[in-house]
This record gives structure tokens, C-alpha cells and sequence, in this order.
């Protein structure tokens, strides 16, 4: 770390440090975009991974932090950049960069107000365009007489704004359209059978052939940053399920280990074990729903209900600890929320008993068959470059080659101390992501067997006091969901609410890139790539 | 050599001059013509309604799954019951859209199923149309349902429509070539195009058995290119629920809908209804050349039972097809017709005429 703070320090004066979980460089807004091209291209740094841009209104100043990530080097570092204008704030934009730079800026953008100078697209990403005011800024007036329900049709726009810097360092502004004149947009979504959710993909084709897509998020966006900041810690963590509602025992642990790092609090072993296990079967059910929705939107209808008796024994596992199938709400700060349910192991090892069995049928039903290559096999190809340049994670980044398994990189909890392997592919295409799964499903199930007979004995929940108090900083945690990394960063001012709670979530960069990837294919590979990248719509909109 | 008590003709012989002996002769076509639609008409909405249980339930067995189950014992009403719900659904009229076409997209499709219906050998002398073209009368018609699906797409004004429009027409266009070759094949072998020759002919051993390979190989040509003229997955491109939504259906509804949904249903009934004149005797029972006394048992089962017995052994098979394999991609699809299907088509026909040629076949009972 020193090394790297010398060497930035040497090429950048103008930078200021601060020293915690990784390291923190603060930069003027001048200076942020070389800065970024040298973090990015030097070998000996090479951050080629932005995990996430966090908005931040700190009320006498505003501005932002950059999650970075050295693939080749495993380090992080976090990069501080900060405004003083609060009427028209602007920081220069990374998104030539790192491609995914330009969602994260949009969202910035649409909750904070802060505009990014060289970013091609400078719409809103979640509400509305005619939104009033900036949700997240702290002086947001919530007064709902300003943003009124409408019953008319939302307003819609063909065009973007985009603002440039010219020579003599002024800052313009221009209008781009989106889409040619003569292009034959199709809207797939926001009611879609294929787009699993409310998400909406504008589509150009020409024929079968698609040109270009535009992805149209927010239909399902709740403000889940914004409540968290008027709730407890502890009531904050009733949101994790309801995101990736198949990854809510991951989530829920994210921000769990994250507020227990704040805090200081050591968790029971039982209590970690079974939050891994929880977090393997979840995973399990996760890709086992994957394979039967990804099958369905091919047209195999079959497969779903193959997959779907797999996810079902798990839901009835859950089912008996956690009391809920689907919203479990079962981590709590500090441990678990309820012991294991007397039959737990024996469950347990009934699915892994019957696991293997089916697994074999799914891959005779489906995986070779002659059609299913051929829809599968090159279509929708992500290099490894581009995943990382994407920020595309979990097992859609590792079927393009790209190792990026947070339980790997950044072990959490136990898993340090467990032997698995990281499902990686090279092929980079939809059967690579989805035969990562199926590897991903027996590599669960491995880690799941050797958990399941030493499940220690002790409490299941440290001693956390009622009312939790996290003192004043700001801490960042990644874990890896069922469909990516999930981070999540808390600030807090010493109070018992978190001043900022920003989360990360992994399918965000799925749906970001379908564009990049789907351009020049048919309209029938648009949905064998979406479903492939298995994105979950509540996820990315939060 | 067939029992004379399962030759349907002897009902209609004597139907006919019952009419005959006290009504007018014009009168009595009137009322043959009036009887034989009103026929028509029931067979057509019973099949239907037999072939979505009968779905239903293949795919339940095929999914692990009960199906249908509450209306009636082992929910054998619930078809009726979806029909009348169809029924009484709201015929939906939209803006922006060219009325007269979008109404008559609907009849168009199901006229043509219903002609191709017709031509069927439902059993020895039980036919409604019979005469020396029936096959090409076949083809002719069932071409025309390609027709409402193009209207249907075109005159919604909806996108997804037309690009299902446009994918079905590429699709029936290309398939119907592997439909006619395949046809044809047989016809060559058969040496005749009437319907009730071509089950004659096979009065002894049926061609999937007397033709030997090319009449295999036109068998498997034909059950593609059938499913995929039926818009059936693995070839349902052109209503590709995940990509199209429902395809050029989607802005119908109500009986409208339901027109296109029967359709769907008895053109599965009529492929296989052809499959089994071509190629597994139609009517005519099973019979083993040498072996009479089990052909004497099998002459006792009316040959209308073992039509449509046949019949649905061929559907089975094409529902299987849907509910085991995922749907191909257009250019895919394309390429299996112009590049696979077409060339070893027109080299079997070539391979057919040579067995015939040197009389590689088994027994053929020529007619005439």
C-alpha cells in the first residue's frame, strides 16, 4: 500500500490520502480524469475493474468515491472526489475509461444531480424525467404535492443530453438523439415474458437483426437507499430480501458482515456456518430457477419443472428454519435470527442425495441437445476484457474467463477455510454462463457437504446492544450473491440511522451490457443472451 | 375383402335415397350439402376440443404434472369449459387498425383447416370430398392459411405482429416445398393422388413398410416440415411466447383468438391425418401379408377406430417434439429447410423412383 501511495503521490501532488480499509485518495475534479487513465493503463496498479461509483452529499460539499479493483493484482482502492457547487455540480466523467462508468454516473446523476462532463448520455436511470428535485441529496424536499402521482403517460424522450468541455475549458451542452430517424424501434418490455420483470429494452431492428438497444430501467424502483436512511440498522436489513429475492440469505449477509465490522462484533462459529450454508442452498435455488427460466425463454418449457422439484426441496428447507419461502429475513447483526430446525441436516442430505441424479437428467433433457446448441454455442460473446470493462460479475464474468469470485478474492465469513473450486469458463458465451451454473450448483453442494456434519455448537446470535450506534466513518463490503459481487457501503454519522447506506448490486452490469453484447444478432438472441445473463429486474433498480 | 358392415357408404347410399324417394333432386343436394357442413362443422369443434385435453394431458405426463383435473372426472370438461369462456369474451375492436382484414384474418385460417378437414379418410366410405386429386386438393388448400396469419399480422399495426407475420410467412412458404416433395414421394410410389386409392393401395402392407427407406426417410421429412406447418415448437416462431409475446395473434382476442387456437389444433390433427394416409394405410386396418387369420381379426375393428387411433399416435409423437426441445432460431430454421431438408428430399424422390422403377417395394394393390 505504500508503495502504491508513493508512486501516486509522486505523479499527482495534488492528492491527499487517508489511510482505512484500503486506500483513499482524495483528487480535485481536474486532476480525477488522468488520474483514472493512469490507475487504469499502469501495469503496476492496472485497476481494471470499477466496482461502483457512491453519490455523496455531505452537505457542505458534494461529490463522489470510486470503488476500483485490480484484477491482476487482487488490491483495491478507493478514489475521492469532491464539488463545492451544490447549484449545478459537475465532475468530469470516467466512462471512456471504464465503459461501466456511464450507468453508475446516470445513476449518480439521477440522485444526486451531479453532472458528468464527457458522459454521452446524461438521462435519468431510475425516475422519471420529469422528476422534481434529487432524492438523495440531503436537502431533498420530500413534500409529495411537487412530485405529484400522474395518471397520464409518462413522458418519454427520444433524446439525451450530453455535456462536452471544449478547447477553451467551457463546458457545453448539445443534444444527441438515441436512435436514428429511420430506425424500426421495438419496445421488448416493460411487460415482457422474457425480460423477467419490468425492465424495457428499446429495440432497433432492421428485420431480425438488431441494431441497437436502449436500455429503459426504474420501473421497479422503491428508493431503498432513501428509506434506508430514515430506518435502524437493524430495520435496514429487511430491504436485502427484496432485491434479489434469490439471493436474499447473500444479501442479507453483506450487510450484516459490513454493520458488524462497523460495530465490532465478533459472530458465533454456529452462527457463521449457517449463514454459508444458507447462502450455498440459496444459490443452489438461484441457478436451479435459472436453468428452468433460461430453458423456458428458448422454448423448452419442460425443463422448468424439473428444476423448479430441486428449488422446491430447498424452499421447504428454508422453509422450516427461517419460517418463510421467499423474504426470509433470517441473518441478523451479529448472527442468526433462529436455530436450525431439528431435521435440518437430515434435509439437507436428502438434497444432496438427490442432486447429482438430477443434474445428470437436466444435462441429457437439455444440455446436449442439437437445437440447444445451436442457440446456445457463440451467441452473445463477452471477452474477458469486456466483462471486466463492464463490471460484469458472478458467474456471467466467470464463464468469460474472468475469476472473480468474491469468496475467492475477498474470502468472508468461513469460506477461507473451505476447499472449492471457482466455476471459470473461457468460452464467454451463453452455454459457458450456462454451464458455470451447473459447475457452480455441484461446487455448493461440495461446500455444503463439508459444512453440514461440523456445524458447531454455541449461540446463535452475539450480545448486539438494542439500540445499535455504528461509530462516525464509512466502511465498504463486498460478498458474492447468486448473481454477482454485492457490495454494500455505509456511511455514518455516529447516529443510530446510517447517514448514506449505498448498495451495489451485480445485475445492474448485466443489464448494462446486453447492448454491447446483442448488437448484430437476431431478435431471438436477445433473449437467450438476457436470460443467459439472468438479471434480476428489483436488483438493479432497487 | 372388408367387412361390408364397417363400409360407411351404405349408410350414405341409403340416406340418399331415402331423400330421393320423396323430395326434389335439387332439394336433395340442398340438404345433403346442409347435413354434411352441419357434420363437418360438429367433428371439427369436438376434435378440438378432444385435442387440447389430449394435449394438456400428454404434456402434464411429459412435465410430471396431473393437467387438467377439477371439471368433470379426470377434467375432461375443462376444454368445454374454456370454450365457453372463449365465447363469451369480449371481441376487442382497436384503433389503428384495417378493420375488414383484421376480421377476416381469422376465417381465412380456419377455413383453410377446415377444407383440408374435408379431404380426410376418416374410414372406408366415410369421406366428404373424394375425388381423383384429392392430395393436391390438400396441399392447395391448406396453403391458404398462411394467408390470414399474414393479414392477421399485417393488419393489427403492432410490431411484434408483424415481425410474427413476417417470420410465419418465410417459415410455411419454405416448409411447404418438404410438405409437397415428401407428398410427392408417395404419390410416385402409390401411382395415384385420390385419397381412397391411396388407402386401397395399402390394403395389404402399409407403405412405411412396402417402401423401405425412402419411405422412412419422407416419413421423418414429413413430420418436420409438418410440425413446423403447424407453427408447433420446436418451430412456434412465429408466436414465440418469450420473444413476440404471442406473435401475430397478439392483438386478438375473444372467439377470435379462439379461431386461431382451434386451427392450431386441427391442423395438428390433419398433418397427422396425412401421415397416417401416406404412410400408415389411413383407414385400413393392419395387415400382414401371409397372416390371415390375424388379418380377419384385425378387418373386425371399424376402420373409422383405426383412423383416428393412428391419428393420434402421430399427434403424440409431435407433441413430444414441443415439450421436449427448445425453439430454433429463424436463420436456423431457414437453414434446415433450404439446406438439409430440400436437397435429401429431392434425392429420396430420385431413390423412390428407382425402387419403383426395379421393384425393390413390397406389395402395392393397384386399384385399377
Amino acid at each position: 500500500m505504500a508503495t502504491l501511495k508513493d508512486k501516486i503521490a509522486q505523479l499527482f501532488p495534488e492528492a491527499t490520502f487517508a489511510e482505512g480499509e484500503m486506500l483513499e485518495i482524495n483528487i480535485p475534479d481536474a486532476q480525477l480524469h488522468s488520474l483514472a487513465q493512469t490507475l487504469h493503463d499502469d501495469p503496476e496498479l492496472a485497476f481494471d475493474f470499477l466496482v461502483t461509483i457512491v453519490g455523496m452529499d455531505w452537505k457542505d460539499k458534494m461529490g463522489c468515491i470510486y470503488y476500483l479493483t485490480s484484477t491482476t493484482h487482487n488490491t483495491n482502492i478507493a478514489v475521492k472526489v469532491t464539488t463545492d457547487d451544490r447549484e449545478k455540480p459537475m465532475l468530469h466523467s470516467v466512462s471512456d475509461i471504464w465503459r461501466i462508468a456511464e450507468f453508475f454516473e446516470r445513476e449518480v446523476y439521477d440522485f444526486f444531480g451531479i453532472i458528468f462532463i464527457g458522459n454521452k448520455d446524461m438521462r435519468r436511470l431510475f425516475l422519471s424525467i420529469d422528476w422534481n428535485g434529487y432524492p438523495l441529496r440531503k436537502d431533498y424536499d420530500t413534500n409529495p404535492e411537487l412530485n405529484p402521482v400522474s395518471t397520464e403517460s409518462e413522458r418519454q424522450s427520444d433524446g439525451t443530453d450530453m455535456y462536452i468541455e471544449n478547447a477553451e475549458g467551457k463546458v457545453e451542452k448539445k443534444h444527441r438523439n438515441i436512435f436514428e430517424k429511420e430506425d424500426f424501434v421495438v419496445n421488448i418490455g416493460p411487460q415482457h415474458p422474457a425480460t423477467h420483470g419490468v425492465l424495457r429494452f428499446r429495440t432497433a431492428v432492421d428485420g431480425e437483426t438488431i441494431k441497437k438497444i436502449d436500455v429503459y430501467m426504474g420501473y421497479i424502483h422503491r428508493g431503498v437507499e432513501k428509506l434506508c436512511e430514515d430506518l435502524q440498522y437493524p430495520q435496514t436489513l429487511h430491504f436485502m430480501d427484496r432485491l434479489d429475492y434469490f439471493s436474499a440469505h447473500n444479501y442479507h449477509h453483506g450487510l450484516c458482515l459490513c454493520i458488524e465490522k462497523a460495530a465490532g462484533i465478533e459472530v458465533p462459529a454456529r452462527a457463521q456456518y449457517i449463514r454459508v450454508i444458507m447462502d450455498e442452498l440459496s444459490r443452489i435455488a438461484s441457478h436451479c430457477l435459472f436453468l428452468g427460466t433460461f430453458c423456458m425463454d428458448l422454448g423448452a418449457t419442460t425443463m422448468l419443472f424439473y428444476t423448479l422439484r430441486v428449488r422446491e426441496q430447498i424452499l421447504d428447507i428454508m422453509d422450516k428454519t427461517c419460517g418463510a419461502r421467499m423474504t426470509f429475513n433470517y441473518d441478523v447483526i451479529g448472527g442468526v435470527m433462529a436455530d436450525l430446525d431439528p431435521d435440518f441436516v437430515k434435509d439437507v442430505k436428502e438434497l444432496l442425495a438427490v442432486l447429482p441424479k438430477n443434474l445428470k437428467e437436466y444435462d441429457t433433457l437439455f444440455t446436449g441437445n442439437v437445437i440447444t446448441k445451436g442457440r446456445m454455442e457463440g451467441v452473445g460473446v463477452l471477452s474477458r476484457e469486456d466483462a471486466i470493462n463492464w463490471a460484469v460479475t458472478g458467474p456471467s464474468g466467470r464463464a468469460s474467463g474472468w475469476a472473480c469470485d468474491v469468496r475467492k478474492t475477498h474470502p468472508y465469513s468461513i469460506y477461507s477455510q473451505i476447499d472449492f473450486e471457482e466455476a471459470v469458463a473461457t468460452e464467454g458465451d451463453s452455454m459457458a454462463r450456462f454451464k458455470c451454473r451447473i459447475k457452480e450448483i455441484e461446487e455448493s453442494a461440495r461446500i455444503i457437504e463439508q459444512l453440514i456434519d461440523k456445524i458447531p455448537e454455541g449461540d446463535i446470535c452475539a450480545k448486539v446492544p438494542k439500540v445499535l450506534k455504528l461509530p462516525v466513518g464509512h466502511w465498504w463490503q463486498l460478498v458474492e450473491g447468486c448473481r454477482g459481487a454485492f457490495g454494500v457501503y455505509i456511511e455514518s454519522d455516529g447516529s443510530t440511522k446510517p447517514y448514506r447506506l449505498k448498495i451495489a448490486p451485480p445485475c445492474l452490469p448485466l443489464a448494462a451490457v446486453v447492448d454491447h453484447i446483442t448488437t448484430g444478432n437476431k431478435i431471438a438472441d436477445l433473449i437467450t443472451i438476457g436470460g443467459s445473463l439472468d438479471y434480476i429486474v428489483p436488483d438493479m433498480d432497487r | 375383402m372388408y367387412l361390408s358392415i364397417f363400409n360407411f357408404s351404405v349408410v350414405t347410399e341409403w340416406l340418399h335415397n331415402l331423400l330421393a324417394s320423396f323430395m326434389a333432386p335439387w332439394l336433395v343436394t340442398t340438404v345433403e350439402c346442409v347435413l354434411v357442413g352441419v357434420g363437418l362443422l360438429l367433428a371439427y369443434a369436438l376434435l378440438a376440443l378432444f385435442y387440447i385435453y389430449y394435449e394438456r394431458k400428454l404434456c402434464a405426463f411429459i412435465q410430471c404434472r396431473l393437467g387438467p383435473n377439477r371439471v368433470g372426472p379426470m377434467g375432461v370438461l375443462q376444454s368445454f369449459a374454456d370454450m365457453f369462456k372463449i365465447l363469451i369474451k369480449e371481441l376487442i375492436s382497436l384503433r389503428h387498425t384495417d378493420k375488414f382484414l383484421f376480421a377476416l384474418a381469422p376465417y381465412l385460417v380456419i377455413i383453410a383447416s377446415m377444407l383440408s378437414f374435408a379431404v380426410l379418410p376418416w374410414g372406408k366410405g366415410l369421406q366428404i370430398i373424394d375425388f381423383n386429386i384429392g392430395i393436391f386438393f390438400l396441399i392447395a388448400v391448406s396453403s391458404i392459411g398462411v394467408l390470414g396469419i399474414l393479414l392477421a399480422g399485417w393488419s393489427s399495426n403492432n410490431k411484434f405482429t408483424l415481425i410474427g407475420a413476417m417470420r410465419s410467412g418465410a417459415q410455411m412458404v419454405s416448409y411447404e416445398l418438404s410438405i409437397g416433395l415428401s407428398v410427392l414421394t408417395m404419390v410416385a410410389y402409390a401411382g395415384t393422388m385420390s385419397v381412397t386409392e391411396i388407402c386401397e393401395a395399402q390394403s395389404e402392407c402399409w407403405f412405411i413398410f412396402s417402401g423401405h427407406i425412402p419411405a422412412l426417410i419422407a416419413l421423418v421429412i414429413y413430420l418436420i416440415a409438418g410440425t413446423a406447418e403447424t407453427n408447433r415448437g420446436p418451430f412456434d416462431l412465429p408466436e414465440a411466447e418469450s420473444e413476440l409475446t404471442a406473435g401475430y395473434h397478439t392483438e386478438y382476442s375473444g372467439i377470435h383468438f379462439g379461431f386461431y387456437y382451434l386451427a392450431e389444433y386441427l391442423n395438428l390433427f390433419v398433418v397427422s391425418g396425412v401421415a397416417t394416409l401416406l404412410f400408415f394405410g389411413g383407414w385400413m386396418p393392419l395387415h400382414v401379408p401371409g397372416w390371415e387369420g390375424f388379418n380377419d381379426i384385425m378387418d373386425y375393428i371399424p376402420s373409422i377406430v383405426w383412423f383416428l387411433g393412428k391419428t393420434f399416435v402421430v399427434s403424440a409423437i409431435i407433441i413430444w417434439f414441443k415439450w421436449t426441445f427448445p425453439r430454433l432460431r429463424i436463420d436456423q430454421l431457414l437453414t434446415l429447410e433450404w439446406k438439409y431438408l430440400l436437397p435429401i428430399n429431392l434425392f429420396n424422390l430420385v431413390l423412390m423412383v428407382l425402387v419403383i422403377i426395379y421393384g425393390f417395394h413390397g406389395p402395392v394393390v393397384q386399384v385399377n
